[in-house]
């Protein structure tokens, strides 16, 4: 297709099993990490609304929906 | 193949394959990265979007002050009701641990996207490969949900519709993602430069003006509020998030370019090699 494509080796896109499974479960703490900042109100940190209001500027200034 | 004689590693197969690291070392890479990112996010946001913040939650709490009769007890009751849990100092150092853990997740999902992706990313080069990636990320997780639900400052927003204000904004992330995805989808099916820039373009629009058309739209911004703040608190979030991408595709694109010139580089620029 594009003269970049043909200098690519031929052996391209296998994505291994192993690789999907390891990016899967990466891609969920991510999110988790993600969540806890973005939204959680103690439901997951068990710290009832101490980190949700420690955020408070962050979740604003990142243009979360707050409040 | 390689136009210059001297491979820049004896051993290594000669044609342009990009140097390929495990799965482990991306992300370790991707996590410091949006680390740096976040810190660097943080800095931004605590000089340029603070007063902003400050200066709404003083409305806040004098709307809060003039709704009740009894506007100094009021006053001392808002004060009592927010100050317990976390003091404002509290809440201007955790603005920088929320974006530095913010950043660290984004990290983590861009180096994951790359280790996925990057054999499908149709260019020799890993900084490049990575910097597309960021740069599609703030294009469709930022710019395109920032335009269709701008975010607010304290004293904006009804308490009561969060729950649909934040399905809106996730609903607007994705639907951005897909739009650029799209975009890639559609360039391709082109095979000169500037009908890949138009299809590319166009499928982008395409789907986003639909997006935006079956989102609902939200406006809770009181008519009392000063108009120069709301923009000031907007577009300086925008920079954070500006901000926290461009260092996080900056810091990635460094963390995984090879150490020394790959035979890609060498390739690109005979003459410097020959």
């Amino acid at each position: 297709m594009s003269d970049v494509q043909s200098v690519q080796p031929t052996s391209t896109p296998v994505v291994s099993p192993q690789l999907i499974a390891a990016a899967t479960g990466v891609v969920a703490v991510m999110l988790l990490l993600a969540y806890l900042v973005a939204f959680d109100q103690g439901a997951l940190s068990q710290g009832g609304m101490y980190l949700h209001e420690l955020m408070h500027d962050g979740r604003h200034l990142l243009g979360v929906p707050c409040h | 193949m390689p136009l210059t004689t001297t491979p820049a590693r004896p051993g290594t197969p000669s044609d342009a394959a990009p140097v390929t690291r495990g799965f482990g070392s991306l992300l370790l890479r991707g996590l410091l990265a949006g680390l740096i990112a976040g810190l660097l996010a943080g800095a931004f946001a605590f000089t340029f979007g603070e007063t902003h913040v400050d200066a709404a939650i003083a409305i806040e709490e004098a709307a809060a002050a003039a709704s009740t009769p009894d506007a100094g007890a009021a006053v001392d009751a808002a004060v009592a009701e927010e100050e317990p849990l976390v003091s404002r100092e509290g809440q201007k150092a955790g603005l920088v641990l929320a974006t530095s853990l913010y950043g660290i997740a984004v990290g983590g999902i861009l180096a994951t996207a790359y280790a996925l992706l990057r054999r499908r990313l149709r260019t020799p080069n890993d900084s490049r490969a990575a910097l597309s990636l960021a740069g599609a990320a703030l294009l469709g997780a930022v710019v395109v949900p920032f335009l269709k639900y701008p975010p607010n400052p304290p004293a904006v927003g009804d308490p009561s519709t969060i729950d649909q204000r934040t399905w809106s904004y996730l609903a607007a992330l994705v639907l951005g993602l897909i739009a650029v995805w799209a975009a890639v989808i559609a360039a391709r099916t082109q095979h000169t430069e500037w009908r890949r820039a138009a299809a590319g373009a166009a499928a982008f629009l395409v789907v986003v003006t639909v997006a935006y058309l079956m989102l609902p739209s939200i406006d809770e911004v009181p008519t009392t509020f000063p108009p120069s703040l709301l923009w000031n608190f907007r577009i300086t979030s925008l920079g954070v998030q500006t901000v926290l991408w461009t260092v996080l595709g900056l810091a990635f694109a460094a963390l995984v370019a090879p150490a020394r010139p790959a035979p890609a580089a060498a390739a690109a620029a005979p003459s410097a090699a020959a």
